[in-house]
């Protein structure tokens, strides 16, 4: 590496790559950080490319917003339209919202830049939420990965927000309205409500400010702190490496895959410009926010199926099954039908967050685990998500209920009543048949070891009785379904001491000890197969 | 025009636009409103309003009452107008039939010109809006932009903004606008059918009316192209984020499973 002075090959020179590296290296220290992360290895399962797909969507849309913001003027000044769209000839409207009439209809290849921006945030915050559920379900986020699941939460909800004043910039009808919402929201507040919102919009709502506030952060604030985020997200990636399921040759200590190089990135290089290509072909051919056909926002009107975009859809539901409660006193208002909306949003996402710690502390579990868990054998954990999942899709129907009723022609008070009822009752049946589907499966897994595979060959014996055939697992097979640790619940101590005194557990330690039975105890997992029991019936009369 | 815009200021000036506004509703009135006794000489007219009434008795008299008076099941017809009747047996609301939260669109079963005959005859009953002539209601030469303004404010929040309809409570919907005639239309604002408010000549002057048909007739997705591709029911943001979920990350996830299988599989056989 020193003696690169002479630098004469068998032709005079050495090629232009091997010359530039032997530049750069001893100035960057490329070569030591690539050999040593160039090889790492990555397993292949599908769902470990959802978050692949939130990165290469999260690229399209910095570049596709690039490109907008060439265009974009963030400014509520008011102008006069005179452009080619010809139902808003002549009509008021601001700046912000007659410079995104011009990108769609007078920029070149504008409006597929934007609908490729729209639809790659519809898709980026979409992934990020399977993405982030692949990972609670498998159990990704337990030691040492709690960290990462944190900046995963926070970078779910930058995506939010990214998106929410994304799509208020252009200052249309539609998202004046939901602008309105956020100030609603903002002036449920207690006592600081109406201050807050008059900070927010440098005065009386709507104001001037608002869309160059919004502009602002939603070119470089969020963008740049998802940025950093996703950076430091994907460094941990790489420094924890990455899980893997169980499986023949996987251990806690090794990663059985593809080396980054040259396999993987290519696959990855590959997936990029299929994810890019998917997008495209979606804006391409179907239309996504015609704010041409909403108008410009004016504070008097407003339209009906008036929605936020899919991800905030719980907070419109959230709104719209709450019964419009208040409170009067001391000369104050406070507006319980839109403030309990409010506080339960940031709680659902603060246990979303905090999850991972929870979960270790009740279930005693300080252990570093790379291989994953199969969802089955976590039963009280997959139960969990997929009661929020539930919760989530039920909330999604009370925002869009309007729809739900004139497409399906029903009452649209009963579909509040059912979401209302809903937003208690579904979570908690999901929760149990989950677990019970769960237990199933496991019951099941637990069979075919013992039993072999059901094959559907039924087979006539001497005497006249019908069996099917069941044939062995491979080796392989058998450990994937057996190679689960299965954790026994915290044991808080006998509840009296040697000389039959009660003994004083501390309320939370009991609380604890319970939780973690719910987790582990009986009703928690069926206990897999053990060797004996397998060995017992594979050597005596073998299938029944 | 300096004298002009001086004279406005003047304490009187309230009033004179007041009695001008009234004297031009009245002459308006005077000049739509079917005159009913007068003109029921006319011989042609009084064979539409017996035709009409014959036509009424048969179809409309068990639930509006043998002389439009009304009835448990239907209400009284006196004074509705016949641009009510023209509008409701015209889509083909009326004759309704299964009592529900709303009347729907039906086939309609009169050709236009007993339709006529029974507007004739209702309209015989007791002063009310007339049907509005074409170039009441023609969309030539209204203007598009205005029209659209006024829809948003007036008609948007039940209408949805380019008309395709909404819901309202207890299983009541407003209609889809789009492939409704201009007449219909008109009707529509005149007459207030059912859970909509009417909008009158004096809160809604017949040009922006006609306006209005401009801007409904612009936006309508059967006869005009959408510029961002398919339009997904112009029903906002839950239909895009339904595609985005299905279609966009649906199809994403295929092919990160056909990739994922691409390797492992075919290294094993
Ligand atoms: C099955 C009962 C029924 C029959 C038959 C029926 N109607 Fe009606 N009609 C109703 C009801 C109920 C309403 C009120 C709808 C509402 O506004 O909620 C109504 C409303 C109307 C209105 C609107 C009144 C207004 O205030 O604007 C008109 C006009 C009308 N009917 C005309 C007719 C004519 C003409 C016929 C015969 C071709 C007819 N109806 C037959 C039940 C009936
Ligand atoms: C309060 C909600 C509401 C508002 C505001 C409203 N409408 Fe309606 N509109 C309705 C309902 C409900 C019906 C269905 C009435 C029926 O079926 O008899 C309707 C029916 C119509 C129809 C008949 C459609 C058909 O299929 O025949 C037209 C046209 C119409 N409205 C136009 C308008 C226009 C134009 C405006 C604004 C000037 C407007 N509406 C404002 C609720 C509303
Ligand atoms: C900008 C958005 C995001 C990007 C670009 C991104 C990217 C990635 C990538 C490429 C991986 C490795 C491959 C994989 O397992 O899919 C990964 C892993 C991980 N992500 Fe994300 N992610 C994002 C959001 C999230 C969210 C919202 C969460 C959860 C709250 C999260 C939690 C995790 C965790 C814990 C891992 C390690 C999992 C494991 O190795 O099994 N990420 N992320």
């Amino acid at each position: 590496m020193s003696t690169t002075t002479e630098g004469s090959t068998r032709r005079g020179k050495k090629p232009v790559g091997q010359r530039a590296a032997e530049w750069t290296d001893p100035r960057l220290g490329l070569y030591k950080l690539a050999k040593s992360n160039l090889r790492k290895i990555f397993p292949d399962h599908w769902s470990f490319m959802l978050g692949e797909i939130c990165l290469y969507s999260f690229i399209i849309l910095i570049l596709t917003g690039v490109y907008l913001t060439l265009f974009f003027h963030p400014s509520m000044n008011e102008v006069v339209y005179h452009g080619p769209y010809a139902p808003l000839q002549g009509v008021r409207m601001s700046e912000a919202y007659a410079s995104t009439l011009h990108i769609s209809f007078e920029v070149r290849g504008g409006l597929l830049i934007r609908q490729i921006h729209h639809w790659a945030a519809l898709i980026f915050i979409a992934a990020m939420l399977v993405h982030m559920m692949r990972v609670f379900f498998t159990g990704g986020f337990r030691k040492p990965r709690e960290i990462n699941w944190l900046f995963g939460w926070t970078l779910l909800f930058l995506g939010m927000f990214t998106g929410f004043t994304g799509y208020s910039l252009p200052d249309d009808l539609l998202s004046g309205t939901g602008i309105r919402f956020a100030d609603g929201a903002v002036l449920a507040t207690p006592v600081v409500g109406s201050y807050l919102s008059f900070f927010l919009f440098g005065g009386e709502f709507p104001g001037h400010d608002i869309v160059a506030r919004f502009y602002s952060i939603h070119i470089l604030l969020l963008p740049g702190l998802m940025a950093g985020l996703l950076t430091a997200h994907l460094i941990l990636v790489f420094y924890h490496k990455h899980t893997q399921f169980p499986g023949a040759g996987k251990t806690e200590k090794n990663v059985v895959g593809m080396p980054l190089l040259p396999i993987y990135a290519a696959k990855a290089g590959g997936f990029f410009f299929l994810v890019f290509g998917v997008i495209a072909a979606i804006a391409a051919t179907v239309s996504i926010n015609p704010i041409w056909t909403m108008g410009p926002y004016r504070p008097d009107q407003v339209s009906t199926g008036a929605q936020p975009d899919w991800y905030m859809g719980f907070s419109e539901g959230l709104i719209r099954v709450m019964p419009g409660w208040e409170i009067n006193a001391w000369g104050h208002t406070l507006v319980l039908g839109v403030f309990i909306p409010l506080m339960i949003f940031p709680v659902v996402l603060a246990a979303i967050a905090v999850y991972p710690f929870i979960e270790a502390w009740v279930t005693g579990d300080k252990g570093e685990h790379h291989i994953l868990d199969r969802p089955r054998n976590r039963p009280v954990r997959t139960g969990l998500g997929m009661a929020w999942l539930s919760l989530y899709f039920v909330l999604l129907i009370g925002g869009g209920n309007d729809l739900w009723a004139t497409h399906f022609h029903l009452s649209l008070n009963w579909i509040t009543w059912f979401v209302r009822i809903g937003f208690f009752v579904v979570p908690v049946l999901t929760f149990l048949v989950t677990k019970r589907i769960c237990l199933g499966l496991q019951r099941r897994d637990r069979d075919k070891v013992l039993h072999g595979r059901e094959t559907g060959i039924i087979k006539r014996l001497p005497h006249g009785e019908y069996i099917e055939v069941h044939e062995p697992l491979s080796q392989e097979q058998r450990h994937v379904l057996t190679a689960h640790v299965q954790p026994e619940p915290i044991d808080p101590g006998p509840e009296v001491d040697e000389n039959g005194v009660e003994r004083k557990i501390n309320p939370v330690s009991k609380v604890r000890a319970k939780l973690s039975r719910g987790f582990y105890g009986e009703n928690g997992q069926i206990a897999k197969p053990t060797v004996e029991e397998y060995e017992e019936i594979t050597s005596g009369h073998g299938h029944h | 025009m300096k004298k002009l815009s001086a004279r406005r200021r003047h304490p009187l000036a309230a009033l004179v636009v007041l009695l001008l506004a009234l004297a031009v509703t009245g002459g308006l009135y005077a000049a739509l409103a079917p005159a009913p006794k007068a003109q029921a000489d006319d011989s042609a007219q009084s064979l539409a309003i017996e035709q009409g009434k014959k036509l009424y008795s048969v179809g409309c008299a068990s639930c509006h009452g043998t002389s439009g008076q009304g009835s448990s099941d239907g209400p009284s017809l006196v004074g509705v107008g016949s641009a009510a009747v023209d509008f409701q047996v015209g889509t083909g609301r009326m004759p309704a039939q299964q009592p529900g939260a709303q009347i729907p669109k039906k086939k309609v079963i009169y050709d236009q010109a007993e339709i006529d005959q029974l507007a004739a005859y209702i309209a015989s009953l007791g002063p009310g809006p007339a049907v509005p002539t074409k170039d009441q209601y023609s969309p030539t030469g209204a203007d598009a932009g205005k029209g659209g303004e006024l829809f948003r404010t007036n008609c948007a929040q039940c209408h949805n903004f380019v008309g395709k309809g909404g819901a309202l409570t207890n299983g009541k919907y407003a209609p889809t606008l789009q492939g409704v005639a201009p007449k219909h239309i008109y009707e529509a604002m005149l007459t207030g059918p059912q859970s909509m408010p009417s909008f009158p000549d004096s809160t809604m002057p017949q040009d922006t009316k006609a306006d209005i048909i401009a801007y409904l007739k612009e936006v309508d997705s059967s006869t005009s192209k959408n510029p961002g591709g398919l339009s997904l029911g112009s029903i906002g943001p839950v239909s895009e984020g339904l595609v985005a979920w299905v279609f966009g990350l649906g199809l994403l996830l295929g092919i990160a499973t056909w990739i994922a299988a691409r390797t492992t599989k075919a290294k094993k056989s």
